[in-house]
């Protein structure tokens, strides 16, 4: 197992360092640079202002030094906001976002594990595809439909919730939350029920049943846990989309996180943002690709035992 | 199972419920308070008044900290600011400002001239990086030592004669230089603070913190937290804190016009940094409507590149500007909330109006189009228009390329580009057409007008002409009356509208959502506000019904 741990964080390494250099020499190919301005620069202003972000020297030399600052774990400073670090925008960002995602997952995980659940059990029925449509309509409903939508109803014609806001007044967390885990749910409420028809017709259930366990007991006890790796390995890859993902919501609601800056920054030129947020969040990536492939693995007693061998 | 999942729902929609316990909303908590709920559009870029540039950090500096003069935000008159009173030496060229008697810093320190003094030569400082730098320009020097022509910043025509007492000398007579001292980029900071932080000219020390920061404006900094608010409060040393009436204000980061609007209709906001197009009917229509629009200091207009075929025709071009049915443009496409342009200023600049030369005239349109060979369209080489990308922007361009094709039969084909790519196309004159907006520094039609000087840095045209370059660079500056500068200007750009570089659109206006609880806050040519004067009365809370 930890051969299998330490040999995949190892190829992560060739990885991130593809996704630096890629994308530092992808945003010096965009035509517009960050001191460009709807009025012009006098060229004596520009050149200070190259002169302070190590903008003078030839590209190598820059990439190097991005490099050097980077090992010691500098992102750099932000060409959009002077006086402000890249890991200081990412700092503050970071637990926004994380705390959004978190609350989505749990909105994905509990609607959606539910709904393919109960879609699972009797196949082919009015309660199979009444939450399994409901499912297909939340995968094609971008966002940025869904959050004004459940604005307009929750916020403007019941007046029941904030319609923007984090962490400013109670309830202002519900609506992005649910907004950014509803089309999440509708992945894992197809994941859940395929893999729990799957479980459902293997030999050891039918031994449950026959020992006389009553239903409930056979799902909760015995089903769940098979039933439910597929959704367990999505779950990695979700929770790095979530955080790189969630910048439509943090827009929609007025949300101080991550995904604002990111974007923003591709926008902005801001070379040292843009660099700084994708190699924190492609290591993310990597991360949460591994834990969710430890954590199915531990689930499942088959892959344990491949792991073990190699 | 099912027992299950009734437990689970039942739990989730208590937490719902639970969670929905309206609370008070900010616009009731502020009204009792004396806080004021702004959205200000934008994280902003900082709080150093010699670093950033944009709206949004502006209304925040504004409430912070304060030049010599600070404007009337009715008349738009300069009132005493830092400095309590001025006078101008017989030529014009020398201004002596007499410092406040009780100005002082947040830190109670004074403030002095001496202060002034070390903030303009840091403004100027080219290791500044000072993107407004030229702003200070007018003054003796500026433009020598900003751009390291003049090492000495002893020659700068600035010093002080002592503590309380400023001496500025200008280049020449400068009607509108008062109005720069409001501008954030002639503001004093306090240079023991910067010093303790770095060097006066380093762009990356955290002076500007929360704790950090010391200030001589109307408000001091309480908290800043990162795309959420920033909140000031009053600040107990400012010299004239009678007169300011709010406790605080926070700004918001309301990026997202649409959020911003739904939360100034749940009472979340006092105010709206602009308001969606769509919305304005609706708004409009509300009897005691919180839907404040006024002119703006702004024209929106289409750059022609003049060295490239078919634009460096005037026959061309002037067929173009002609075809457009401005009208109908600003009463259709944008809900009558601007006015037609057909010239660059805006009209009213400071009294002046601008020459108007052509109105809408499709048959003049289709001859001159026919006399410069492309006669009913025939031969049109096609012409590509470029604007960044943005919804209003291209319902503009959408309006006039129909009005080309229905007028002149002619096929102009629309490109948008990402904001960094278009400024680059436009920098570049890489473009046939181009969308331009151009908003106002100051209140004086020379903002303007010396767009179009040869070779300027925003002219982006390749219109070129010495006359046109003379009138605004050696006559108007020496002309001996406001009447006759305003003639001097008024005769350029007669020349640039007869040679048609651009195509005005429409003048902009301002457009907000405000409370009615908010007083004090008129709307003005500038957009300009001025926060000492604002209040709140505690009005019943208004539900604002839309159709």
């Amino acid at each position: 197992m930890w051969r299998f741990v330490v040999g995949r964080l190892l190829q992560a390494i060739p990885v991130i360092l593809a996704v630096i250099t890629v994308t530092f020499f992808l945003v010096r190919v965009a035509p517009g640079g960050p001191f460009d301005s709807e009025k012009a620069v006098i060229p004596e202003v520009k050149a200070a202002l190259e002169a302070q972000y190590r903008l003078d020297l030839p590209l190598g030399q820059q990439y190097l030094a991005y490099l050097g600052d980077l090992a010691q774990g500098d992102l750099g400073p932000s060409f959009k906001y002077p006086g402000r670090s890249v890991n200081e925008l990412i700092a503050a960002g970071l637990p926004v976002t994380a705390e959004l995602g978190a609350y989505a997952l749990l909105v994905a995980v509990v609607l959606g594990g539910l709904a393919g659940v109960v879609a699972s059990l009797k196949p082919n029925s009015a309660q199979d595809y009444i939450p399994m449509s409901v499912a297909m309509i939340g995968i094609c409903m971008p966002t940025f439909l869904l959050g004004p939508l459940l604005v307009l109803l929750f916020g403007i014609h019941l007046e029941w919730l904030p319609v923007a806001g984090w962490g400013d007044i109670p309830g202002d967390k519900i609506l992005p939350s649910l907004t950014l885990g509803a089309a999440y749910a509708a992945y894992i409420a197809r994941l859940s029920r395929a893999g729990m028809l799957e479980v459902m017709s293997q030999d050891y259930i039918r031994t449950a049943r026959a020992k006389g366990l009553p239903e409930w007991q056979v799902v909760t006890r015995h089903a769940l846990r098979g039933g439910l790796i597929p959704v367990v390995a999505f779950l990695g890859p979700a929770f790095a989309g979530l955080l790189a993902g969630s910048f439509v919501v943090e827009t929609i609601f007025q949300i101080p996180g991550l995904g604002r800056f990111y974007v923003q920054a591709a926008f902005n030129r801001d070379y040292t943002m843009i660099l700084g947020t994708t190699v924190f969040l492609s290591t993310l990536i990597v991360l949460f690709n591994l834990l969710s492939d430890i954590l199915a693995a531990w689930l499942n007693p088959r892959l344990r035992a491949q792991y073990g061998e190699a | 199972m099912q027992k299950y999942a009734r437990v689970v729902t039942g739990c989730l929609l208590a937490g719902l419920l639970l969670a929905c316990s309206a609370g008070e909303s900010n616009v009731a908590q502020g009204n009792r308070e004396g806080i004021l709920h702004f959205g200000n559009g934008s994280e902003p870029q900082g709080l150093d008044p010699h670093v950033v540039t944009g709206v949004p950090e502006s209304k925040i500096i504004d409430a912070l900290f304060e030049g010599l003069t600070r404007k009337n935000p009715w008349t738009l008159e300069p009132e005493p600011g830092a400095a309590a009173s001025w006078e101008f030496s017989e030529d014009r060229r020398v201004i002596t400002f007499h410092m406040q008697p009780e100005g002082r810093w947040s830190n109670g320190d004074p403030v002095t001239a001496h202060d002034f003094v070390w903030s303009w030569r840091r403004a100027l400082d080219p290791a500044m990086g000072n993107l407004y730098a030229y702003m200070l320009y007018p003054v003796k020097n500026a433009e020598a030592y900003a751009t390291g022509k003049l090492d000495d910043p002893e020659q700068l025509g600035v010093r002080a004669l002592d503590d309380m007492t400023l001496e500025v000398t200008l280049n020449a007579p400068t009607p509108y230089f008062l109005q720069l001292m409001d501008h954030y980029s002639s503001f004093a900071v306090h240079p023991e603070t910067i010093e303790r932080f770095g060097k006066a000219t380093d762009r990356f020390t955290r002076w500007t913190r929360v704790g950090n920061i010391v200030t001589n404006g109307p408000f001091q900094l309480k908290s800043w937290e990162l795309n959420r608010r920033i909140v000031v409060e009053r600040n107990p040393h400012y010299w004239d804190s009678e007169t300011v009436r709010l406790n605080g204000i926070v700004f918001y980061p309301t990026e997202n016009i649409v959020s911003e609007e739904r939360m100034f209709r749940v009472n979340q906001l006092h105010y709206t940094g602009d308001v969606p197009l769509n919305k304005i009917p609706a708004y409009r229509s509300l009897p005691n409507t919180p839907f404040v629009e006024a002119p703006y200091l702004g024209t929106y207009f289409y750059l022609l590149n003049t060295e490239r075929p078919p634009l460096d025709d005037v026959r061309v071009r002037k067929a173009l500007s002609l075809a457009v049915d401005r009208e109908a443009l600003t009463r259709n496409v944008l809900y009558g909330s601007n006015n037609p342009a057909y010239a660059i200023t805006p009209p009213g600049t400071l009294g002046y109006q601008p020459p108007q030369l052509f109105t809408h005239d499709p048959a003049e349109a289709r001859r001159l189009l026919a006399e410069a060979g492309y006669p009913g369209g025939d031969g049109w080489p096609g012409l590509e228009l470029i604007y960044n990308t943005s919804e209003s922007h291209r319902k503009i361009a959408v309006a006039l390329q129909q009005m080309w094709k229905d007028v002149l039969n002619i096929k102009v084909t629309l490109s948008n580009q990402e904001w960094k790519v278009y400024l680059d196309s436009v920098s570049e004159m890489n473009f046939q057409i181009a969308r331009r907006g151009w908003i106002g520094d100051y209140v004086d039609p020379n903002n303007f007008l010396d767009l179009y000087i040869t070779d300027g840095g925003n002219n982006n045209t390749g219109f070129s002409d010495p006359v046109y370059d003379d009138l605004i660079l050696q006559r108007a500056p020496r002309a001996a009356s406001q009447e006759e500068r305003f003639a001097l200007f008024h005769e350029a750009e007669t020349r640039l509208m007869e040679q048609m570089p651009i195509i005005p659109v429409y003048t902009y206006a301002s457009k907000h959502l405000v409370h009615p609880s908010v007083k004090g806050l008129p709307a003005n040519l500038m957009d300009f506000i001025n926060v000492k004067y604002i209040y709140l009365e505690d009005v019943p809370l208004t539900e604002f019904e839309l159709e």
